[in-house]
Order: C-alpha cells, then sequence, then structure tokens
C-alpha cells in the first residue's frame, strides 16, 4: 500500500470522536501514521494549556491507528477492544498543535502492546507517552449488530 | 494554611469549572462530593462514540472525565484550588459502557504528601458496583507554591 492510500485508509478510519476533537491524519512516516490534534477551546484545560484528558485521547486514537495499520498489512480482520491504557504526561502541551505517533511492540493474536509518543515543535522532547494493550476479537464477536 | 480563598466547594466550581474548554465540550457534569471525593458525569453524544455505529462511547471522554474528577478531588480534599498537573494515570477498561448510556466518573484522594497526590476512582454506566472503568493516578502540585506557603 502506498503511503497516499495508508493515508487515506487511516483517516477513513478514525472514529466520530476523534474527528469531533479535531484530530487528523498528519502524514505518513515509515509506514506508519502520524496523527495531529491543533490547540482550540474544545482541547483546553487550563489556559492555554492541553486538558491531560484531550491530549490522552490524541494518544489513544495514534496508538489504534498504529495497530490497524498492522493488522491491515497482516491481513487481519478484527475488533480492537480497549484492555487498559496509562499515560505519563511529561510537561504541559501549549497553545500549538500537538502531534503522536504509536508502535506496536507487540502484535499476538489476542493482544497487542502499542506504545504512544505526544510531542509539539521539538519531537526529542515529547509532551505526553502512553502504553496500550488491546484485546483483538474475531470481526462478528460482541459485535451485537 | 492560611488562606483569604474560601474552601475549594465543588458544587459552586462546578458551575463556572466545566463550563468552558475541553470540559464544557464534552458537556461534564457535577453530581456530588464527599470529604476527599467528586463524582462527575459525561452525557452520551454521538459524535463521543469510539467506533462508528456502536452508539459506545469512546474510551478518549473517560479518560478525561476520571482526569477531572480525579483534580476537583483533590481539590476538594485540600479545601485549596492549587495549581496542580497529572503525572500518570492509568485507566483499566472492565467492559464497554452500554449503548447511549451517560458515563459518571467518581474519584478519590486517597493519599497526600506536600507534593503528590494520590487518586483512584471508578467510572460507571448507572450501577458504581458494576464499573466501566478502574482508574489510579498521581498529581504534582505546579511550582512547589505549597513549599513556599508551609
Amino acid at each position: 500500500m502506498s503511503d497516499a492510500d495508508l493515508f487515506a485508509a487511516v483517516e477513513r478510519e478514525l472514529p466520530a470522536y476523534a474527528r469531533s476533537l479535531g484530530i487528523a491524519v498528519d502524514s505518513i512516516e515509515g509506514g506508519s501514521p502520524i496523527l495531529v490534534v491543533p490547540f482550540g477551546k474544545i482541547v483546553e484545560g487550563r489556559p492555554t494549556v492541553f486538558h491531560g484528558g484531550a491530549t490522552s485521547g490524541l494518544l489513544e486514537n495514534a496508538g489504534y491507528a498504529a495497530l490497524r495499520v498492522e493488522l491491515a498489512r497482516a491481513d487481519r480482520q478484527q475488533r480492537l477492544k480497549p484492555i487498559n491504557v496509562t499515560v505519563q504526561f511529561l510537561s504541559a502541551a501549549k497553545s500549538r498543535p500537538t502531534y503522536a505517533r504509536g508502535r506496536v511492540l507487540r502484535l499476538g493474536r489476542r493482544n497487542a502492546n502499542i506504545e504512544v509518543e505526544a510531542w509539539q515543535d521539538d519531537r526529542t522532547r515529547p509532551v505526553a507517552t502512553a502504553v496500550m494493550n488491546v484485546l483483538m476479537a474475531a470481526p462478528e464477536d460482541g459485535s451485537g449488530s | 494554611m492560611a488562606s483569604d480563598l474560601p474552601p475549594f466547594d465543588p458544587a459552586t466550581a462546578a458551575t463556572f469549572m466545566l463550563q468552558h474548554g475541553h470540559p464544557g465540550w464534552l458537556g461534564m457534569r457535577y453530581v456530588a462530593h464527599g470529604a476527599d471525593w467528586v463524582e462527575l458525569a459525561l452525557p452520551w453524544r454521538e459524535d463521543l462514540v469510539g467506533e462508528t455505529g456502536s452508539g459506545i462511547l469512546a474510551t478518549g471522554p473517560i479518560v478525561s472525565l476520571m482526569d477531572m474528577a480525579s483534580g476537583m478531588a483533590i481539590w476538594t480534599a485540600t479545601s485549596e484550588f492549587l495549581a496542580i498537573a497529572t503525572l500518570d494515570l492509568r485507566v483499566d477498561y472492565m467492559r464497554p459502557a452500554r449503548k447511549g448510556a451517560a458515563v459518571n466518573g467518581r474519584s478519590e484522594c486517597y493519599r497526600r504528601t506536600r507534593s503528590a497526590a494520590f487518586v483512584r476512582g471508578i467510572a460507571h454506566d448507572g450501577d458504581p458496583d458494576d464499573p466501566v472503568a478502574h482508574v489510579a493516578g498521581v498529581f504534582m502540585s505546579i511550582g512547589g507554591r505549597r513549599d513556599e506557603r508551609r
């Protein structure tokens, strides 16, 4: 899949919540998606600073996007169910766009472990990181629809 | 700890704190509080769904809810509105929230040191004994203000 196709596929699969929050695909780097969210009132906590919940929302979505890409690459179609997320807040995310990229550290049959980093101007100084565990179920399992 | 400000009251604070920014956008509401805990509610909304067509709230807004309830629990426990920052927050998702259900988040500040505050809480969609998520976190006071004030 070309980077342009990958870009379109990742964008297509962003959930309603991600779109509402203003999350978009920024670019594809080394075959893995970078998501971005602009600063604005809807992500603001303390004045001029991102709310930790909004940063977490970006991190989680970047984690899921990275996992969906890996699953598509392995030709696997599975439903993703969150097990947990641990977010580390390293410094205040200021009134500028925040980027995030996930890396799938382990892709098992049933579960995946993903590491995600979020940054602003300086890629080498992340503002927050997350570790996620995700369960991967059969497509029809528990869908109820 | 003399202060010119009245003690922090989450019910009163919610009337302005939850009107603006990210909590305002999510539509968080105050529900209840005790000496060291605060419960907020997050109404269900179609545009906050985590998987198209599922009708189930995304996990992101639940993290926001728990972060906010935790911060307010700390201010309630200390009676003071000090600048704090989330250091670390862990959310274990027990099960999806029910389709179309609002989610409540209750967080308790169970331990405070000079510069750190430890919180734990649950998110539930009606029955606190059957939580949607368990949460644990640590917050830090910003700028060592407490030290300066003793």
